[in-house]
């Protein structure tokens, strides 16, 4: 089915007042700016995923009631920002991009050390937070309101723009070192360029030039850094050091096989044999536990979770917006298959979270704050002649 | 700019162009998440044999469960070797909070020398998986045991482990009768069943403990447990119980073992008991010993090297190993061999002027009664020890002959049925000195071997054993130590047990226990003073064996000479004669005394056994001390 297919039946028929159920509800949805299909999915993640998180914190209530505060948090925080309209967005992004930035910088002169490099950024009693998380979305709104002031697609002129807007933070981040969310970063930004229509020959040329630069990277990577790509190449090459954890997380998942060894049944997990088995390797839990069954219906989820994003970004009437929108969703689900891919095997182990599911504050905020952007993107329509 | 952009910028491009790129997302997002699922269902469906195993052995442990070593109890029921539960001081190393606190905590309370906490530092470093406890300390004393418990709340990670420990009683007595265990060394662990040794740390290393280590070992069981990934145990998933080792019940008697080894009174020597109609080792006496219990927990070097330096040799076992020149006990074998070849009959006379000549040589092959015993028949060569009679008797058999008897007496052969490391000693024959020096065997050598000396080489073992089979009229029966293993008797008719010796005339037999018991109670004999007032009849041959050779003509004093090259003094005893319950032989080296050393030390021996009343031992090592000065003196 194509897009114009798909999207026929909405122009065809954009509101319908006779079904007065159903544009009843909408019509209250749409007083608070919130998208009731995403929201309904974003919420049944967040409870497979605190109820995945009881299993994977070997069954420790605290952890899961600290979970579901941050995600209260979170949909706080998504909620506010749905209200934001388009315009208030594009109006303030170059000054919460440069105070990101900003932050960047201090990180790099005062940031605290933690987990063996620089992220945090610290207000001694008031709030801790990494800045390069508020760049995530920072970034690609820059991007975006750049991109949306140009005509398209863009040229080269504004291509170097972009590269400046995306590389100035991700250098940063790089240099914390956090080379797992400089990448993201810079995929967020990229998908804004993409979605904007980069040229096919340039999209070409660049992957190419990246191909080249992959060496040079190489060189400048730290040594844990590079560890993780050989550990990944060859995980029995050092069974109980760098290889630990990717042979016991496949081990878990390939364990639970089709049916999986059912809830908190896990010896894998239960055993303590996974590490970081309640952040970054949750999914293994899930897989262990719940098996290809509970595996294929949280990425069915997913699926839905950015098919429903993309098209609400697709209805959007502002190119910013829609840039930004498509950006934020596409993002999403590298978060989940570089997370899924890293846990099974088939990419290097990237400090990624499996979004709405992994243990952990900040990101779930990200993300839904995300969300909330999309909400407010989809929701705010200025009624504009067809 | 602002002119150019509002002429280029066309949003209805710009939708087309974004929908068209989310439907290529879209396409991508979709592959991507079927490559995820393609990786999953590899994973999860067609590799998921391996992982499940994987799984499986991540989390199951066998443990091995070592049996219980079987118990020694001597032939009365006395526990000989044991197995005492013992308390290890163990550290987790990943539960100390702070390894150096800790550790000088300990020290403080429990004493313990620097070494063993710089030991320990070592241990703690060759560790095989974390959470490996390592040993601080061994064999806690129960004052130390209440002293951690107390302080425990202040000592995580210090654990307290138990473990069963050979014990022996009573090891200095018992030693070389019973050997010891000791920890599996890399040679030995070579050669074991690795699944039934798996949780055994200690192996018989001699005696019974190693030629019954099957029997006593046991077989191993073993428990399959879920482990965390720290390796804690968390639940038991099965078990096989072990079977514990079998319990043996030695021929030897405590009481009389430790009458032997009190009899020798700190002296270098040996005795051997033994039942002949049975073959049961009632004794098995080597002195001196030492504490095989050091040996249990691993000797420490310094003590070690003092037992190996030691001039008396305490880690030798005389009894088995040591290799003595017979002297005139071998008399009485000689005489069977002569009678059984009929080179002699008992009423043959020969006249003895203090030496034998060989023919056409001029060297005086001396009696030891300078004068001679003129004329002797068997009966009174025996009683008086006549060398001359057994250098006659020897020339006429020849080397040949001697060797072949001699060896079906069980010299030069290791006969007894469950003797660990028994030696054979040495039996010339011509064979064998052309195989040792490439020379011939000379005349005058078969001479020396008929009085014992010479190549002829003999263990306390040997000698006792010949004796039982000499007191059994050449009925064989193999010695052996053990009576019972587990349920199971041990048959006195064992496999492989040597051809019995047989007379044309049995009264022979008589002749010459005849001339034996004239040794103890005869006016002339040798050892008459032990006879004094015997209970009952004994037969018994006196000896002594030269620590080396001397010139012809010379008589040596004792005095002149340093205590460790005086003359072993032997002796060799059954009775009752008409009916032998034991057969004894003695050795007791740099005697000095003489033969009648040896002579009242078996008699001891013999009275113990038959009259079953403990000998004053007090009263006979004042006994012994006027013998020794008397005939040192005179």
């Amino acid at each position: 089915m194509s897009w114009s297919e798909l999207t026929r039946g909405l122009r065809a028929h954009p509101v319908k007042p006779s079904l007065s159920g159903i544009a009843r509800r909408r019509s209250l949805w749409a007083r608070i700016h919130l998208d009731p299909w995403l929201l309904g999915m974003l919420l049944v993640l967040m409870l497979a995923g605190l109820v995945v998180l009881y299993s994977a914190s070997g069954q420790r209530l605290p952890v899961v009631t600290a979970q579901a505060i941050r995600f209260s948090v979170a949909l706080a925080v998504m909620v506010g920002l749905a209200q934001l309209s388009p315009t208030t967005l594009l109006r303030w992004t170059p000054p919460v991009y440069v105070a990101a930035l900003l932050m960047l910088v201090a990180v790099e002169l005062i940031g605290d050390m933690g987990m063996g490099a620089q992220r945090w950024l610290e207000i001694p009693g008031l709030i801790r937070f990494q800045p390069s998380e508020l760049m995530k979305l920072a970034m690609p709104m820059m991007v975006a309101a750049w991109l949306s002031r140009q005509p398209l697609p863009p040229r080269w002129r504004d291509l170097m723009v972009c590269v400046a807007i995306i590389g100035l933070p991700v250098v940063l981040i790089a240099k914390q070192p956090d080379l797992g969310t400089s990448l993201l970063v810079t995929i967020a930004g990229v998908f804004v360029i993409l979605l904007a229509g980069l040229s096919w020959r340039f999209i070409l040329l660049c992957s190419a030039l990246v191909a080249a630069a992959l060496p040079l990277l190489w060189m400048n990577m730290h040594d844990y850094q590079r560890q993780r790509v050989l550990t990944f190449l060859d995980p029995d090459s050092d069974p109980l050091g760098a290889g630990w954890n990717i042979i016991q997380s496949t081990t878990a998942i390939g364990s639970g096989g089709f049916w999986g060894k059912g809830w908190l049944q896990g010896t894998q997990s239960q055993l303590e044999f996974l590490p970081e088995r309640h952040t970054d390797f949750i999914v293994a839990v899930l897989g262990e536990e719940f098996g290809l069954v509970g595996m294929l219906a949280f990425l069915f989820l997913y699926l839905l979770i950015v098919g429903r994003g993309l098209w609400l970004a697709g209805t959007a009437q502002e190119t910013f917006g829609r840039l930004l929108a498509g950006s934020i969703i596409l993002t999403f689900f590298i978060y989940v298959f570089v997370n899924v891919g890293m846990v099974s095997g088939i990419l290097p182990v990237v400090g990624v979270p499996l979004p709405l599911v992994s243990y952990g504050g900040t990101s779930s905020v990200t993300l839904m704050a995300g969300f909330g952007i999309l909400m407010a993107i989809h929701s705010h329509r200025r009624l504009l002649p067809r | 700019m602002r002119r150019r952009r509002e002429t280029l910028k066309n949003p209805q491009q710009e939708l087309r162009v974004f929908r068209m790129r989310s439907l290529l997302a879209v396409l991508v997002v979709i592959c991507l998440t079927g490559l995820l699922g393609g990786r999953l269902f590899y994973l999860q469906v067609v590799q998921h044999e391996v992982y499940s195993t994987r799984s499986e052995k991540n989390r199951v442990r066998v443990e091995p469960l070592p049996p219980t070593r079987g118990l020694i109890y001597d032939r009365n029921g006395v526990l000989l070797a044991e197995n005492r539960p013992t308390y290890n001081l163990t550290l987790v190393r990943e539960r100390v909070e702070d390894l150096d606190a800790t550790l000088s905590l300990l020290v403080d309370l429990l004493e313990i020398p620097a070494e063993e906490v710089k030991a320990f530092r070592v241990r703690s470093r060759q560790r095989q998986r974390p959470f490996q406890p390592a040993l601080l300390m061994s064999d806690l004393e129960e004052e130390q045991i209440a002293r951690l418990a107390v302080n425990r709340h202040r000592l995580p990670g210090v654990e307290i482990q138990a473990q069963l420990l050979r014990y022996y009683p009573d090891a200095e007595t018992m030693v070389h009768a019973l050997g010891y265990v000791g920890r599996i060394n890399a040679d030995e662990l070579a050669g074991l069943d690795t699944g039934n040794y798996a949780g055994t740390h200690f192996i018989g290393k001699t005696g019974v403990e190693r030629f019954y280590e099957d029997e006593l070992h046991g077989q191993a069981g073993l428990r399959k447990v879920e482990t965390n990934a720290r390796g804690r145990v968390l639940r038991e998933l099965g078990r096989t119980d072990p079977v514990p080792g079998e319990d043996l019940t030695l021929t030897l008697d405590s009481e009389l073992q430790k009458l032997a080894v009190e009899l020798l009174d700190g002296r270098r020597g040996s005795i051997v008991a033994i039942a002949p109609r049975t073959g049961e080792i009632l004794a098995l006496a080597s002195v001196p010993g030492f504490d095989s219990n050091q040996f249990v927990t691993g000797i420490d070097v310094a003590s070690y090297r003092a037992l190996r330096e030691d001039l008396d040799l305490p880690l030798y076992n005389r009894a088995i190993r040591g290799h003595y020149p017979p002297g005139s006990t071998i008399k009485p074998f000689m005489a069977i061999t002569g009678l059984k070849e009929g080179a002699i009959t008992p009423s043959e006379v020969i006249y003895d002027p203090g030496y034998y000549q060989l023919p056409n040589d001029s060297r005086r092959y001396r009696n030891w009664l300078r004068w001679g015993h003129g004329r002797v028949d068997l009966e009174r060569a025996i009683t008086v020890s006549n060398n001359t009679y057994f250098y006659s008797l020897a020339h006429e058999l020849g080397i040949d002959r001697i060797h072949d008897n001699l060896t079906a007496f069980g010299f030069g052969q290791r006969v007894a049925h469950d003797v660990q490391g028994q030696s054979d000693a040495l039996m010339p024959s011509r064979e064998w000195k052309r195989a040792r020096f490439n020379q011939p065997w000379y005349p005058g050598e078969t001479l020396s071997v008929g009085i014992g000396q010479g190549y002829l080489q003999v263990t306390p073992l040997q000698l006792a054993t010949a004796t039982a089979v000499l007191a059994n009229r050449g009925h064989w029966v193999k010695p052996r130590l053990a009576l019972r293993v587990g349920e199971h008797e041990v048959p006195v008719d064992l496999p492989d047990t040597p051809p019995d010796i047989t007379l044309s005339n049995q009264a022979w037999w008589d002749s010459v226990f005849s001339g034996m018991e004239k040794v103890v109670s005869g006016h002339e004999g040798t050892a008459r003073r032990i006879g004094k007032d015997l209970e009952y009849r004994m037969a018994g041959k006196s000896g002594t064996a030269q620590v080396f050779s001397l010139g012809q003509d010379q008589k040596y004093n004792a005095d002149e000479i340093k205590e460790r090259l005086r003359d072993h003094a032997l002796f060799i005893a059954f009775a009752p004669v008409e009916n032998p319950r034991i057969a004894v032989a003695v050795i007791v080296e740099n005697a000095g005394g003489g033969s009648t050393h040896a002579a009242h030390l078996a008699k001891a021996m013999t009275d113990a056994w038959l009259l079953d009343d403990q000998p004053d031992t007090q009263q006979l090592r004042e006994v012994l001390e006027r013998e020794d000065s008397r005939v040192a003196g005179g």
